[in-house]
């Protein structure tokens, strides 16, 4: 019987060259590599931020990101993970803060020395705009620092990379929060709901899924995913 | 005082380090004082500004260890009072980058007295000067 | 008629009412400001060295912001208010004119938006108003007078150095005392207007800004001034809200209320003065001068 070879790529995985099998994420090819992501590795769905990697392809001096659970391997490819990036978290009160357009100054200064220079936007796996909501902090624009950092997933490559030395999500954690206290409007229906969990609305409910036996439990799961999938057609 | 060679080399290459840095021809000064007389900070300054001029002209390194680039506040009034066009400000600049190209802030940005009531505008401007 | 505006940090935040004023006042003359779609703070403080072209990128991003809606509203102008980021942005579009091979570094870096083509005007509100308006016409539009309110323009630094950037005469600037004049205010001279205010010593060397406040208060004061007018959001900071810090410093001291020119040009277009918005309230000198 013939044996249906697959086709490999080469990829230097911290410099060292490795034959892995084409179409496989980095992530995988690391592991396929004989690695053992003990860091570097979280939820495999592009969500946790525990794998951002950096990367060059042969023949170009750019520096390019990708998260490695997320991005196809490449032929070519030189890379690395960063599995951790040290960032000061500031201390603060969130009760006690005062929102004031200088807010986010106030915990991290650091990002008054922001100059433009865009380099978080491009490190960015995520494609979102860092250094805009730097700058909306930098103005005392909170609603859209808070807007524009919104999808985060905190990997660590723009603060890496900062010639200002910014840690952005820890900031823009903070425009979040202090968004979300004090200029974002209440939810009516988010109350209403606190109230009737606070009034033990659900708590009938909740004690019936927890002695729920697994089997049940699939059973349930599977038919409420074929109803929804019904309602979508 | 007489100067053995290699600190003459030392001082040279530090007068040109800050002449390539600031773009300003240091010999040009010839001492008149005006910079001096005309800078707002000059009651806070180690040394004046036409003695770090003078100072630099014999390449004295002393200079990084005078506060005259850090009292400084960027307001040009030296460079249009000088009757030779030197731009003393870019001479200042020229210092407190040296300084800070090693790496080392003139100011600890986290702990700022009263920063609550402080414009971003100011804290923007400081940074700018003070760390590197 | 449209103009790009670029605003800076301050005036959307802190100093909203600077630009308030600004476009009432701008409303008046048929001027409309249209604010850059997109921009970033300017850096405040141009960065002196030869070698430095980082620290320019972020002015360079905002030219051609302006250079693209200039292209959409037929001029090259980018208007500003803040006498900083005047001074900033002004000094970076002279480098791109002098030096093609910094710009072009810079170009080549800033690689998500056009190239800068080194053909934008940055104006400051002040010349733009005395070049394309005439202070003849303001006068003529005005809706009051300003009752002989004895003001003394304060310039500071920035306005009028360095050389090849300044908007007036950097010994005896002559713009803001011919505008009030005309307007009805008595322009009282002092020996401090072009002095600096200290600037960003605010932040870690406050003494020696509480010495020029009171310096700079007190000589307008002697030499018959009841206010003060200028159009810098960190001279405003130094020489308002630091007359707090003066006070607890010298008790005797008589504060004195600083205004943005664009309020007292408001004002003298009929608007109201915001008086929540300054710290030493001008509403006993407006009223000594029936202007409330």
């Amino acid at each position: 019987m013939e044996e249906n070879k697959e086709k490999t790529i080469k990829v230097y995985i911290m410099g060292k060259e490795h034959q892995v099998p084409e179409g496989l994420t980095i992530m995988k090819a690391i592991e396929y590599a004989g690695y053992k992501l003990v860091r570097g590795a979280g939820c495999r769905a592009g969500f946790c931020g525990a794998c951002a990697t950096v990367y060059r392809k042969a023949n170009e001096y750019k520096l390019r990101v990708a998260l490695a659970c997320q991005t196809l391997a490449e032929d070519g490819m030189y890379l690395t993970e960063i599995p951790f990036v040290p960032a000061n978290k500031a201390k603060y009160e969130l009760e006690k803060i005062k929102p004031s357009p200088n807010i986010i100054l106030q915990s991290y200064p650091e990002v008054a020395r922001c100059v433009a220079c865009n380099t978080c936007t491009k490190s960015c796996p995520q494609d979102l705009k860092v250094m805009d909501y730097i700058q909306a902090m930098k103005r005392g624009d909170i609603a859209r620092a808070a807007e524009l950092s919104f999808d985060c997933v905190q990997c660590g490559l723009c603060a890496a990379r900062c010639p200002a030395e910014i840690v952005h999500y820890h900031a823009a954690q903070l425009a979040r929060r202090v968004y979300g206290k004090y200029l974002a409007k209440p939810s009516p229906n988010l109350e209403k709901r606190i109230k009737e969990i606070e009034e033990g609305k659900y708590d009938e409910e909740i004690k019936r899924l927890k002695s729920m036996g697994l089997e049940e439990m699939k059973k349930r799961y599977m038919e409420q995913q074929k109803n929804a999938e019904k309602e979508e057609a | 005082m007489e100067l053995k060679e290699d600190e003459i080399a030392k001082r040279e290459e530090f007068t040109r380090r800050v002449e390539e840095l600031s773009g300003q021809n240091i010999f040009a000064c010839y001492q008149c004082g005006r910079c001096s007389a005309g800078c707002p900070m000059v009651s806070k300054m180690d040394a004046i500004p036409s003695m770090i001029m003078r100072l630099l002209q014999f390449g004295d390194m002393r200079v990084l260890e005078k506060n005259t680039c850090w009292v400084c506040a960027s307001c040009y009034t030296c460079d249009v009072r000088c009757p030779k066009g030197i731009d003393i400000a870019k001479v200042m600049e020229a210092l407190r980058q040296i300084k800070l190209r090693t790496n080392i802030n003139n100011i600890d940005i986290g702990k700022i007295e009263g920063i609550e009531e402080l414009p971003q505008i100011a804290l923007i401007a400081n940074f700018r000067k003070n760390t590197g | 008629m449209d103009i790009p505006y670029f605003p800076g940090c301050s005036l959307k935040s802190n100093t909203r009412y600077f630009e308030d004023s600004a476009r009432e006042f701008f409303a008046e003359l048929g001027i409309n400001l249209v604010e850059l779609p997109e921009w970033n703070c300017c850096g405040t403080v141009y960065s002196l060295t030869t070698d430095d072209i980082m620290r320019h990128i972020a002015s360079v991003r905002n030219l051609v912001h302006a250079q693209e809606l200039g292209k959409k509203l037929g001029t090259n102008k980018l208007m500003t208010l803040c006498a900083m980021c005047y001074n900033t942005l002004a000094q970076v579009n002279a480098l791109a004119r002098s030096r093609p091979d910094d710009l072009k570094t810079a170009n080549e870096f800033i690689d998500d938006l056009p190239d800068y083509e080194a053909q934008v005007e940055v104006v400051h509100a002040l010349s733009y108003l005395n070049d394309n308006v005439s202070f003849e016409k303001i006068a003529k539009l005005a809706k009051r007078k300003l009752n002989g309110l004895r003001v003394a323009p304060y310039y500071g630094c920035l306005l009028v150095r360095p050389e090849h950037v300044k908007i007036d005469d950097r010994e005896k600037p002559a713009l803001m005392p011919k505008l009030f004049g005309l307007l009805g205010a008595t322009v009282v001279d002092f020996p401090y207007s072009v002095e600096c205010c200290g600037s960003y010593h605010t932040v870690n060397m406050k003494d020696v800004v509480v010495e020029k406040t009171r310096t700079i208060i007190a000589s307008a004061r002697e030499n018959g001034a009841d206010a003060i007018v200028l159009s810098c959001p960190l001279c405003e900071f130094n020489l308002d809200e630091r007359q707090k810090d003066v006070r607890m410093k010298y008790p005797g001291f008589e504060t004195m209320p600083v205004f943005y020119f664009t309020e007292l040009l408001a004002l003298a277009m009929g608007k109201k003065i915001n008086m929540g918005a300054h710290y030493v309230s001008p509403e006993n000198v407006l009223k000594k001068y029936g202007l409330v």
